[in-house]
């Protein structure tokens, strides 16, 4: 059983010109099994929604809530929210130099479960679910994101997603940047991770084209920071064939 | 890269002289009275603390009995002291004259030399190992060593220096021609040792030759790792790395001086300081000179820094006396720990202290791989991670 409820979250960057309010209001409830896609224009907030949930530093909360099954979220240390079963699949994953994804995914397993994992399955799970994505058994042995392609890098976002098992995953325009065979091969990880029991995702894109392999139980339309139409996955249909001018012109009026 | 046509037409008008005019690389001289005292203002002092030196760098005695040195050799090795005709012929070697008062000291005082003599086409399997053990940080002594390795000979020395001394140290290396020779020196003293040492190898003909600087204990360690080249298609490798603690001076010096056209250098040190005052320099100079035709050079310093109040310098010199070469190239950074690396990695459930031993680990893992023996390499994660445990690790035991 997981929830992860956003309540009137209002969240600030700090500018030159001092602090600027990005998010103005988010208010959104995903249950158990659903996926939620939140599509929306450049600069309406939707990677500042992703970021403020999983805690990053430069982001400050002004308003609101986040919980998990009732556990405020917002309480929480970044590695306090992974462990708590919150997944951030990243826009731009970042290069630690030096630190193997091999040693990188057993760190973090072992930090989530508590416990070191089983050496022998663990082994057998890391290569099943690189081989799941296509990824070479020598990729374990690289720098984590040291040199990887774009694709190489979601990639290895969504091995994570698979080997760590978090309840509830955010993914943060995974699909861009991707052709069409690898976003197949990224689509195929996330919808394996939904078959899974009980198991949330917030599905952030700029493009309805992901929709197409990741079938969304609801569609929000990000605009301004806050969420500005929700609707089922018709909604997603409506935005490939009109946009999203029809939700910026009383904005520019 | 290469040197840009006004940069190489001022080369092409200056007098064709041999001699270069720095004030990095003085003439050498054997004779002690050519060098003054240093006061701490010249070029090349300007960053040691003297007053910590215990006299090494004036003239406090070299006779102290306050190390113990002993070795394993290896079948076709040959390890041992040498004293008399044959120690005074092995002084300046390495085709070089002292250029600091104390380095000429050692040479001239220092009546023993301990020599290590890999004869021509052997290839030694294991390490030779010297362990040196210092017993009074308060006596002073000096060393002079001589590393030779034979023509198409092959054959990796440690330096393993541990315990309390103050000691001043010449080390010259003599790489024959075609030769594969590393020498790890391993700084791995007591709080209060002072080790003031000089490293001069020769690089002959096609040789190779890998010098790794790691630097861990100590009170204040000076070390300068010196390379010149006796013939063509020479090639160097120069890594350091150096871990400062609290009140620690760690100084790393390197001169990759071009004699001879196409030869390499290519030199990386890393470094990491935690706690107050823990001060690390790092002075890389390279010198092309005129008749360095063809070469190749790269020097690149990086620093880590764990905490508030320590200090890093990292100055790269290069001296270029001639356009016609392959590459030259610098890099140097100094930075605390980087945001996104700690944020990704917590993200992933992992605290903020196994973020930081990660990335640190990871800053070290390349360079450990490069000394390529894999003995060291195993003992140096374990060091990194028992230094990590004085700061890093700290708040996870508490």
């Amino acid at each position: 059983m997981s929830k992860l409820v956003i309540t009137d979250l209002h969240v600030t960057v700090d500018t030159e010109d001092g602090p600027k309010e990005i998010l103005k209001g988010v208010t959104l409830t995903i249950k158990e099994g659903e996926t939620h896609a939140i599509m929306g224009p450049n600069g309406s907030g939707k990677s500042t929604l992703a970021y403020s949930i999983a805690g990053r530093p430069k982001y400050t909360i002004t308003g609101g809530s986040v919980t998990l099954d009732g556990q405020d979220v917002l309480a929480l240390s970044v590695d306090e929210r992974a462990r708590a079963g919150l997944f951030l699949a990243m826009q731009y994953p970042v290069e630690v130099p030096g630190v193997s994804v091999a040693n990188f995914l057993r760190t973090a397993k072992t930090a989530i479960d508590g416990e070191a994992p089983k050496l022998r399955t663990w082994v057998k799970d890391v290569n099943g679910a690189l081989e799941a994505l296509n990824l070479d058994a020598s990729f374990s042995q690289r720098s984590v994101n040291e040199g990887f392609s774009g694709g190489e890098k979601k990639r290895h976002e969504i091995a994570q997603l698979e080997l760590l098992d978090p309840q509830v995953a955010v993914l943060d325009e995974t699909d861009s940047g991707l052709d069409i065979d690898a976003l197949k091969i990224v689509s195929e990880g996330v919808n394996r991770f939904r078959a899974r029991e009980g198991k949330g995702v917030l599905l952030i894109t700029h493009y309805t084209r992901i929709l197409r392999y990741i079938e969304p139980d609801y569609v929000h339309v990000f605009v301004d920071g806050k969420v500005a139409e929700s609707g089922g996955k018709e909604l997603a249909d409506r935005l490939e064939a009109e946009g999203y001018d029809r939700y910026l012109k009383p904005a520019s009026a | 890269m290469t040197i840009t046509d006004s940069v190489r037409s001022a080369l092409e008008q200056a007098p064709a002289l041999d001699k270069v005019e720095s004030h990095l690389h003085p003439a050498g001289s054997f004779d002690v009275a050519d060098h003054a005292v240093p006061t701490g203002r010249e070029e090349i002092w300007r960053f040691t603390p003297l007053k910590r030196l215990k006299g090494l760098h004036a003239d406090a005695p070299l006779d102290g009995r306050n190390v113990r040195a002993s070795w394993a050799a290896p079948e076709g090795v040959t390890v041992g002291m040498v004293s008399g005709d044959e120690a005074a012929d092995l002084r300046g070697v390495s085709g070089w004259a002292p250029n600091t008062r104390f380095t000429a000291r050692v040479l001239a005082e220092v009546p023993a030399t301990l020599l290590v003599d890999v004869p021509a086409e052997v290839e030694a399997d294991e390490p030779i190992v010297l362990e040196v053990d210092g017993t009074d940080a308060d006596a002073t002594s000096g060393a002079h060593v001589v590393l030779r390795f034979g023509r198409h000979s092959k054959a990796v020395v440690v330096l393993n220096h541990t315990g309390s001394a103050a000691v001043a140290a010449v080390v010259e290396v003599v790489v024959a021609d075609g030769a594969e020779a590393s020498v790890v020196s391993i700084q791995d003293w007591a709080d209060d040792a002072v080790h003031l040492s000089h490293h001069q190898a020769r690089v002959g003909r096609d040789a190779t030759y890998k010098h790794a600087a790691i630097s861990f204990g100590g009170d204040v360690v000076r070390m300068d790792a010196n390379v010149t080249y006796d013939g063509p298609g020479g090639s160097a490798e120069l890594l350091g790395l150096y871990f400062a603690d609290a009140g620690q001076h760690i100084e790393h010096r390197i001169f990759a001086d071009h004699t001879a056209p196409r030869t390499k250098s290519n030199a990386i040190y890393k470094g990491a300081l935690q706690g107050e005052k823990a001060h690390t320099v790092w002075v890389g100079n390279v010198l092309i000179r005129k008749v360095a035709e063809g070469i190749e050079t790269y020097e690149e310093n990086r620093n880590l820094v764990l905490t508030d109040g320590c200090q890093a310098d990292s100055i790269p010199n290069l001296e270029i006396e001639t356009g016609e070469i392959e590459g030259a190239g610098h890099a140097s950074a100094t930075a605390r720990f980087d945001d996104n690396q700690l944020f990704y990695l917590q993200s992933r459930g992992v605290s903020e202290q196994e973020a930081q031993r990660l990335v640190v680990h990871g800053f070290f893992n390349d360079l450990i791989r490069k000394v390529g023996v894999p003995s060291i390499e195993e003992r140096l994660m374990t060091t990194v991670e028992a230094e990590l445990a004085k700061n890093v690790l700290k708040d996870l035991s508490a």
